[in-house]
């Protein structure tokens, strides 16, 4: 951070220093900027001060005389005298620590903070050597568990009130609290009240002592046998800076970085406890190959590269390009990605490459609309309008940065709908869309008559931003990039952050995973000089997107499919569609790092390394490049993405021209208009990642994609039907929370939730099962009546397990219409 | 062991309806629900959560706090017994001795019949009356064994109701505040905050440093 201008420092002097302090600083702060670290427990400069330890007293001067103060209940002003190191300073850090061990239990050795525990370093540091003290300490039971993940050691916390402040202030799940009082206060939840938030890790990673431990990590290594890698959590497309920790080859526990306009050291229980997966014992660690009795048996990688080359070559030669298809690639790096486009779009020539699958936005929007960094988005007395996304489940992390802002910093949130969602609470204005026509209430609120006056009111500001997602699958995304375009008309200065959730996706959509685009947010015709001289080819037509790949396959007009991590069963919006596409396809191919519901169609299988495995950059929501790094070696065999690509292309007389990660990036650089400047060297020196598009290009490049949205008109409500709406919820089914047994637990199955009147007046029973049907097709699901849920619409969560909602939801339509019967 | 009733969650309303913030009613709440049932109950916590838009868990952090919210069921009458200096020089520890022996039960606990529970507390600020009890917080001044007996026998037999209402009431008449008169709640936060309440807009003279 810059220092605080010259004239407006407030200056003041520290152990006899002068230093120049920012205006409303804390002394901690200041100090600690300036190279003196005041010792501190229950001080963290993410959350409110509360003065609670006492451990970081100190000698202050304000002009009346030498007198002890906390640090961190301190403004620094103009003139003040701070001594940390004064004997009288030193004698209360030394009386303070000598009180925290009164009561703490000393089992050091066999706890799990011990190496890295701040009361252990700042006893040695600060403390007494020796305890007065010999009456018997408090006893608790030992340890209990508060949440599925987590551990509480009462007899260790030494009530720091970090943990409970994390809960109220920043995730706003106060369920751990203060109990009793004096000597019994205690932290604990109600009971049958467990901790179940979806950011319950963190007060792990604050806790100051061992009281709170993580049940994935107990007694797995000692912190100085670890050794730390700093990488990207490439769980979602928020990009949370984090620290891979690991031993013996074996990734132990990821831990939050405090990256400025990122996480602020903060991750949600999914990213922290999801390395599981990275050693899952499931994971592909050799390719497997389908026999001919439809077994997939394992074999040697020479064998199945050559079956999958033959398999591509056959292709082209029968039907062109077109016929080899490529669905998925949104959590590869940008390096592999790059590679993929490549191989599809400069080797074998195919446009029909898509990193979405039916479940986004299209690219030319997200591409191509002005976007927002996080911190604009949180801007202080900034507007943020959110529609279509629910942050909480699809972007855990951002959600607690969209709280921050609206709690502390005066940020008006509107959001727009289907459902009341984990924003409604704090949203200023929190208004209902009829599924699939979220345009029309953006138009209504831009001619803001009536009631919607204020709401028009709150967007009429200079800091203008929309977050943009794809929430429920049971409509097409017509209607978001409607209401996008009409924001746009409206409010010459919006700007967008994107909701998509993937982990890559971003970065997929801006190296060319997606038809009708090259790499760097170039549209194929506004591209097609530049690429062709680099690659040598480019596609001469745009290309199909997965519906459409699904659709052709279905058709017959795919040979050969590759899925690149992708899904589509349980991704894919229509089930339906996806099994007839998989089923159409002559040869299909997988990348996978694990077998999934789709690899059961596959011809050959490839183990692909996965996170934590491979080096490389992803791309966030933002657009922010920030690297990801290798901690352990993939399992068997299994491969880097990019790798894979450059030995097919290979097989197929073409050589990519990547031998790692870096020639990777460094051909990015020079090719993409959108990375231009983004050299290996510049990501280097910025952890927190640089944005793509915002640097100016040093020669010539290729003009990036701005966007313009075609007219649509949503259909009219049917009276005699109900519309889907399909929700996320963090903990899915899916192949990540599958195969990481801390998470695995915490996917429930959904019901199907209907507002009352509806079950009502349709006569359908307000419990048991129904039968719920649409044009495409039919489901049995539990039933439960909600009041919050808007007449006239059904919700399904998203990938909970049978009954999926993909099973009624036709790809083609704008929205899906059910009706309920219920079953005998 | 219960939600508030029907009769009870009315006046919970109304208690609400008094305060600027809801949650500011829990403690309020709290009485009441110990009204009820005679001590507060797990499911009493959650409800007044619910009432309060708070967690159960902020609830039973407010009410775990106050020694006089009881979580645990607790006789009809409670007999708090001062030992502490004054009571204790007065013969405080003989009349606890008295009571356990009289009563059947240790300091703490609770007569098999649920009518009495015994409690050894601290200082309950009548030392020039020692010794002195309390019987649900009503006071017995310079009580000696047999003035004791006679309190616990005319409360086992019915009597002495006016005097002594049952552990959880706080008072018997309740006041009330018709609900076209209540203030109704508003979050000062929403509230425009009065010009000299603001910050002085200009740096105090020299000179008058704070």
């Amino acid at each position: 951070m810059p220092e605080a201008p010259a004239e407006t420092a407030v200056a003041i002097t520290v152990n006899g220093k002068a230093i120049a302090a920012r205006p409303g600083e804390l002394v901690i702060d200041a100090a600690e900027r300036n190279g003196v670290y005041i010792p501190r427990f229950c001080y963290h400069h993410r959350m409110e001060p509360v003065g609670m330890c006492r451990m970081c007293l100190v000698e202050v001067d304000t002009g009346r005389g030498m007198a002890l103060q906390p640090s961190c209940m301190l403004t620094v002003a103009p003139d003040m005298v701070v001594e940390t190191e004064s004997p009288v300073a030193k004698k209360a850090q030394d009386g303070i620590l000598e009180f925290l061990l009164i009561n703490h239990p000393l089992d050091c050795p066999v706890c799990d903070k011990g190496g890295e525990c701040p009361l252990q370093d700042h006893t040695v540091a600060f403390g007494p050597g020796e305890s007065r003290f010999v009456e018997e300490k408090r006893h608790y039971e030992k340890p209990i568990s508060i949440s599925e993940n987590v551990y509480l050691d009462r007899e260790r916390c030494i009530l720091c009130d970090r943990c409970t402040r994390f809960a109220k202030d920043v995730a706003g799940d106060t369920l751990i609290h203060f109990q009793d009082r004096g000597n019994g206060t205690q932290i604990n939840t109600f009971p049958d009240h467990p901790f179940a938030s979806y950011f319950s890790g963190n007060t792990v990673q604050i806790c100051p002592v061992g009281a709170l431990t993580a049940k994935p990590y107990r007694f797995k290594a000692r912190p100085w046998d670890l050794d730390v890698v700093e990488s990207t959590c490439t769980d979602c497309a928020v990009g949370c800076r984090i620290v891979i920790d690991g031993s013996r080859n074996e990734v132990l526990r990821y831990a939050g970085v405090d990256s400025d306009p990122v996480n602020w050291s903060w991750l949600c229980d999914k990213g922290r406890f999801g390395f599981e997966k990275v050693g899952a014992d499931a994971r592909l660690s050799a390719p497997l190959v389908k026999e001919t009795n439809g077994d997939l048996v394992e074999t040697r990688w020479a064998d199945a590269l050559t079956q999958a080359a033959r398999a591509i070559k056959a292709g082209l030669d029968k039907n062109g390009p077109g016929g080899t298809a490529i669905i998925g690639g949104a959590h590869l790096t940008n390096e592999s990605a790059y590679a993929w486009a490549k191989l599809a779009k400069g080797v074998i020539g195919t446009d029909n490459v898509d990193a979405q699958l039916g479940d986004g936005l299209p690219a030319a929007m997200v591409a191509g609309m002005a976007r927002a960094t996080i911190d604009e988005a949180c801007v202080a007395g900034g507007t943020l309008l959110v529609i279509g996304s629910d942050p909480k489940d699809e972007l855990a992390v951002l959600f607690l940065r969209i709280r921050d802002a609206v709690t502390l910093h005066k940020t008006t949130v509107v959001e727009l709908s289907p459902r009341a969602t984990s924003l409604s609470e704090i949203a200023a204005h929190s208004l209902r869309s009829v599924p699939g026509a979220v345009h029309e209430l953006v138009n209504q609120i831009i001619a803001g008559e009536g009631d919607l006056a204020p709401v028009r009111a709150a967007l009429a500001n200079d800091h203008l931003t929309v977050l943009l997602g794809r929430g429920s699958m049971a409509e097409s995304a017509e209607a978001t990039v409607a209401a996008a375009a009409a924001l746009l008309a409206a409010f010459p200065n919006v700007k967008f952050l994107s909701g998509l959730r993937r982990a890559n996706v971003h970065g997929a959509l801006d190296l060319g995973l997606t038809p009708g685009f090259l790499p760097g947010r170039v549209t194929l015709d506004d591209g097609r000089a530049w690429f062709t001289e680099a690659w040598d080819t480019v596609p001469a037509e745009p290309g199909l997107d997965a519906a459409g790949i699904l659709a052709a396959a279905a058709d017959g007009r795919i040979d050969t499919l590759i899925l690149l991590g992708a899904d589509p069963l349980a991704d894919f919006p229509d089930r339906e569609l996806a099994t007839r596409g998989l089923k159409g396809a002559r040869t299909v191919i997988a990348v996978e790092t694990l077998l999934n519901s789709s690899s059961a169609f596959a011809h050959i299988v490839l183990p692909a390394a996965g996170a934590a495995e491979v080096d490389g950059t992803t791309t966030n929501i933002e657009g922010r490049v920030s690297t990801v790094r290798q901690k352990v070696t993939p399992p068997g065999t299994a491969r880097p993405d990019w790798m894979i690509a450059a030995e097919l292309a290979f097989r197929l007389g073409a050589d990519l021209n990547i031998t790692d990660a870096a020639s990777a990036w460094a051909e990015i650089e020079r090719l993409s208009a959108a990375h231009a400047g983004m050299t290996a060297e510049a990501l280097g020196n910025e952890p927190d990642g640089l944005i793509v598009g915002r640097t100016e290009p040093d020669v010539e490049r290729p003009a990036m994609v701005s966007f313009s949205a075609p007219a649509f008109e949503a259909p009219a409500v049917d009276a005699y039907s109900l519309r889907l709406v399909t929700t996320r919820r963090l903990y899915d089914q899916g192949t990540l929370v599958s195969h990481s047994p801390s998470l695995a637990g915490l996917a429930v199955s959904g019901s199907l939730l209907a507002n009352p009147t509806d079950l009502d007046r349709l006569g359908v029973a307000p419990s048991g099962n129904v039968k719920v049907s649409s044009p495409r097709g039919a489901i049995t699901a539990a039933v439960e009546p909600d009041a919050t849920v808007p007449p006239g619409t059904v919700v399904l969560a998203w990938n909970q397990g049978d009954p999926s909602p993909n099973a009624l939801i036709d790809a083609a339509a704008p929205v899906t219409e059910v009706r309920l019967e219920t079953t005998s | 062991m219960a939600r508030l009733d029907d009769t009870n969650l009315a006046t919970a309303k109304e208690i609400i309806s008094r305060y600027p913030r809801i949650k500011s009613a829990t403690i309020p709440l709290l009485h009441l629900a110990q009204e009820q049932d005679g001590y507060v109950a797990t499911d009493a916590m959650e409800h007044i959560a619910e009432l309060t838009n708070t967690t159960p868990a902020q609830v039973l952090g407010t009410c775990s706090f106050y020694e006089m919210f009881k979580r645990e069921p607790v006789g009809k009458y409670l007999v708090n017994i001062c030992t502490n200096i004054s009571c204790q020089i007065m013969g405080g520890e003989e009349l606890l001795h008295h009571a356990e022996e009289s009563l059947g039960i240790k300091g703490g606990s609770t007569t098999a019949d649920g009518l009495f529970t015994i409690e050894d507390v601290e200082c309950i600020a009548a030392c020039t009356e020692a010794p002195c009890l309390q019987i649900n917080y009503r006071y017995f001044h310079k009580i000696s064994n047999d003035q004791f007996d006679e309190v616990i026998a005319d409360l086992r037999s019915g009597g002495r109701t006016d005097e002594i209402p049952p552990h959880g009431t706080l008072a018997r008449i309740r006041q009330h505040i018709p609900a076209d008169r209540a203030a109704g709640n508003a979050d000062p936060a929403g509230i425009p905050e009065p010009i000299w309440l603001s910050a002085p807009a200009t740096a105090p003279p020299e000179g008058e440093k704070a």
